[in-house]
């Protein structure tokens, strides 16, 4: 694992001057796990803020060959382009001492909700491929509407907190979880708020000899209601109060890699700065906070026992 | 224009097999570096075929078995965009959920050849074959050729890779023949030594590729007004281009075959007063009937289109001008509109033209319906009498066979 003097003298391959907002934790999420290799890299991505923002035509922000295709299938189209790399290679078209490596990006509509199909699909082959999602809970990119990955209670413009509604009814998928269940050599959760961790779990999702998944949190100020500048203490609220545990599952060994001394700090703390939250702090809403804490603890119970973790 | 028969300049094998086998076949001799596929009825012996091809070391193609065909289109526009030569296979539904995909594959000019191997669309569901499939998928911005026989789906197979990847055209090319009638029936055809595909196809050098890290590129950008236009527009050429290049390379394969296929067949249509104009499998039916009312004196003649898209309307107004009426059947319907697909382009083909035959639209064999010589013999019995003004031409379109 390099220093961070040493990251930031590395290439950049996502470059400045992207069309995506200040504050944005989508960029940050892709240039941290793009440290990961210094091999070349293939990157794709899904419909979405990201694809939209760094490749406005006649300009793109990839320094690496990029390839987005449509909303639903960032793996599918990841997985020709790492078919037709064995094939080439295979044909002696391609050096054999030459290793590419290949990364599909998608946000959490385009990964947890019509995306899984074709990620499932990926990794069952077992194409030799990273999976990213940066995970902002919503559909940011068409005006914050509610996903599979939107937290319960968040107030989006689909599930709006009304006088008879409190933002979205349901929990969140764990979309981690799901793709462990695939038994790939790696799969890992992380946020962009621990860059040394998040950089470590690329560089061993890269090396890994089959697919591999990341799913990175990633604070988005417009959906979330939150200062640009608040993007990273926000993310790293989300890991602190147990929202967004971060932890790895590599052949099949579940590892806890943060574990506050002195416990989990409240999600209160976590909800509070957020405007998709502000009705949970409305006089005799104080149940929406308990009902959310409790869901993270059981979750943080579940997930430490599967980490074998006290 | 005609499809004709010429000596053939090299050796080849007579087989039986199915149009389904030969499609693999023909996949096997040009031995693609990528197929990504999904089974569906009829389609499915094709994918089945070639899975042996490769299990067997046959070929050493990257197979990719996706999980729907909605990703099995998509990892073909990754593979084919990352610089492979790719293929793939799909019948109705499946073409009908790869819809996004298509005009995705088209507008990044990704030479994919795809088998459709036609049949209805759901619903009902069913699974035999008319052509609403493809019909569907006509503005898609492939090129679309339509085969009667096995011979036919064998022989397209191979020149939609030379047409696919030429600089003028690189566009993806689908090819159709009939469910269950091609694709199933075990027919008699001739095929070329594998060495000669793989001279004809060639090599394929693509000039942009996504593996071609040296020299970074974004395949897919996000397209605004001033710029979205102009794509369309470079899409509609190349197309356009297709029509010469189809012609081109159908001539060299010819030399090789001694078949050499036009953008249509005419059939005994040089001297006939009337004509059916019918695409696929029920042209063998009607070139029947043609030649049975030939022998009882009628001037029939029988026009079968080949390359749908892009539509060649002149050469067609062309070879339709000497005729007093013609019929155009269609095995799709183009619900709300004036009548199925190819009877409303011959119709624009012609408007503009001065010298032009009657035009009759009729519908036939949807989901499968069986359509013998006596129903074609009704149209061409329609076509007489509008021909000899005994009867009033009818506007609306007719659907052969259904029942009341």
């Amino acid at each position: 694992m390099a220093t961070i003097k040493e990251l930031s003298h590395k290439e950049e391959r996502l470059t400045g001057g992207h069309r995506l907002c200040a504050g944005c934790g989508a960029s940050i999420a892709v240039r941290q796990v793009l440290l990961g290799t210094d091999n070349p890299v293939v990157a794709g991505s899904a419909t979405g803020c990201l694809e939209v923002s760094t490749t406005p035509y006649p300009f793109t922000a990839w320094g690496t060959p990029f390839i987005h295709n449509a909303f639903e299938n960032s793996a599918a189209t990841m997985s020709g382009v790492e078919g037709a790399y064995n094939a080439l290679k295979r044909r002696g078209k391609i050096p054999a001492d030459k290793e590419i490596k290949f990364v599909a990006f998608g946000g959490d509509g385009g990964t947890y909700d019509i995306g899984l199909q074709s990620l499932s699909g990926a990794m069952e082959r077992g194409h030799n491929m990273l999976y990213v999602c940066y995970d902002n809970g919503a559909y940011m990119n068409t005006g914050i509407q509610r996903s599979g990955a939107t937290p319960f209670g968040a107030a989006t413009t689909t599930s709006p907190a009304g006088k008879v509604g409190q933002g979205k009814p349901q929990a969140r998928k764990d979309l981690t979880q799901i793709m462990a269940a695939h038994n790939i050599p790696y799969v890992a959760q992380a946020s962009i708020s621990h860059w040394k961790d998040l950089v470590n779990k690329a560089e061993k999702a890269f090396a890994v000899d089959g697919p591999a998944f990341i799913n990175v949190m990633s604070p988005c100020p417009r959906g979330w209601r939150t200062p640009n500048e608040m993007t990273v203490e926000i993310a790293k609220l989300a890991v602190q109060t147990g929202f967004w545990p971060l932890y790895e599952v590599e052949d099949g060994e579940w590892k806890l890699n943060f574990k506050p001394a002195k416990g989990l700090r409240p999600v209160e703390e976590f909800l509070k700065p957020q405007g998709r939250f502000k009705h949970f702090f409305k006089p005799g809403n104080e149940h929406l906070i308990e009902e959310f804490q409790s869901q993270v603890d059981k979750n943080w119970e579940r997930l430490k026992k599967r980490c074998g973790v006290e | 224009m005609a499809t004709t028969a010429n000596k053939a300049t090299t050796k080849q094998t007579t087989v039986a097999m199915t149009g389904n086998a030969g499609c693999a076949l023909a996949m096997k001799q040009i031995n693609p570096d990528v197929v990504g596929a999904y089974p569906i009825t009829p389609q499915t012996t094709i994918v089945e075929e070639f899975a042996n091809y490769v299990a067997n070391g046959v070929v050493d193609t990257e197979y990719i078995n996706v999980e729907s065909e909605h990703s099995a289109m998509s990892a073909c526009i990754g593979a084919s965009a990352a610089g492979a030569r790719v293929m793939t296979t799909t019948s109705s539904q499946g073409l009908a959920l790869m819809w996004e995909e298509l005009s995705i594959a088209s507008a990044m000019r990704l030479p994919i050849v795809m088998h459709n191997v036609n049949r209805s669309l759901s619903g009902p569901i069913n699974i035999h074959c008319d052509h609403s499939d493809s019909m569907g998928a006509r503005d898609m911005g492939w090129v679309q050729m339509f085969g009667e026989t096995a011979q036919e789906a064998y022989d397209n197979t191979i020149i939609a890779m030379r047409v696919a990847e030429h600089e003028k055209v690189m566009l993806p090319v689908m090819i159709m023949h009939d469910g269950f009638i091609t694709s199933h029936a075990i027919d008699r055809f001739d095929v070329l030594d594998d060495e000669v595909v793989k001279k004809f196809v060639g090599e394929y050098v693509p000039k942009r590729a996504l593996l071609d890290t040296d020299n970074p590129m974004t395949f897919g950008p996000f397209a605004m007004p001033p710029y979205y236009y102009e794509q369309r527009k470079a899409m509609r050429v190349a197309l356009e281009n297709a029509k010469d290049v189809v012609l081109k390379v159908s001539k060299e394969y010819g030399k090789l075959s001694g078949r050499t296929y036009g953008l249509f067949e005419e059939y005994r249509l040089d001297d006939a007063h009337i004509a059916v104009i019918v695409l696929g499998s029920t042209a063998g039916t009607a070139k029947y009937v043609v030649d049975k009312l030939r022998d009882k004196g009628m001037k029939v003649g029988l026009l079968k289109p080949r390359l749908f898209r892009p539509f060649p309307s002149a050469e067609m107004a062309d070879a339709l001008s000497h005729l007093k009426a013609v019929a155009v059947m269609d095995r799709s319907d183009s619900i709300g509109a004036p009548g199925g697909p190819v009877y409303m382009e011959v119709k624009a083909a012609l408007y503009n033209t001065t010298k032009r035959p009657h035009v009759q639209g009729y519908v036939y064999g949807l989901g499968g319906r069986d359509t013998g010589p006596d129903q074609i013999e009704t149209v061409f019995g329609d076509l007489q009498k509008v021909a000899r003004g005994e009867e009033a031409p009818r506007e609306a379109v007719t659907l052969l066979g259904v029942k009341e």
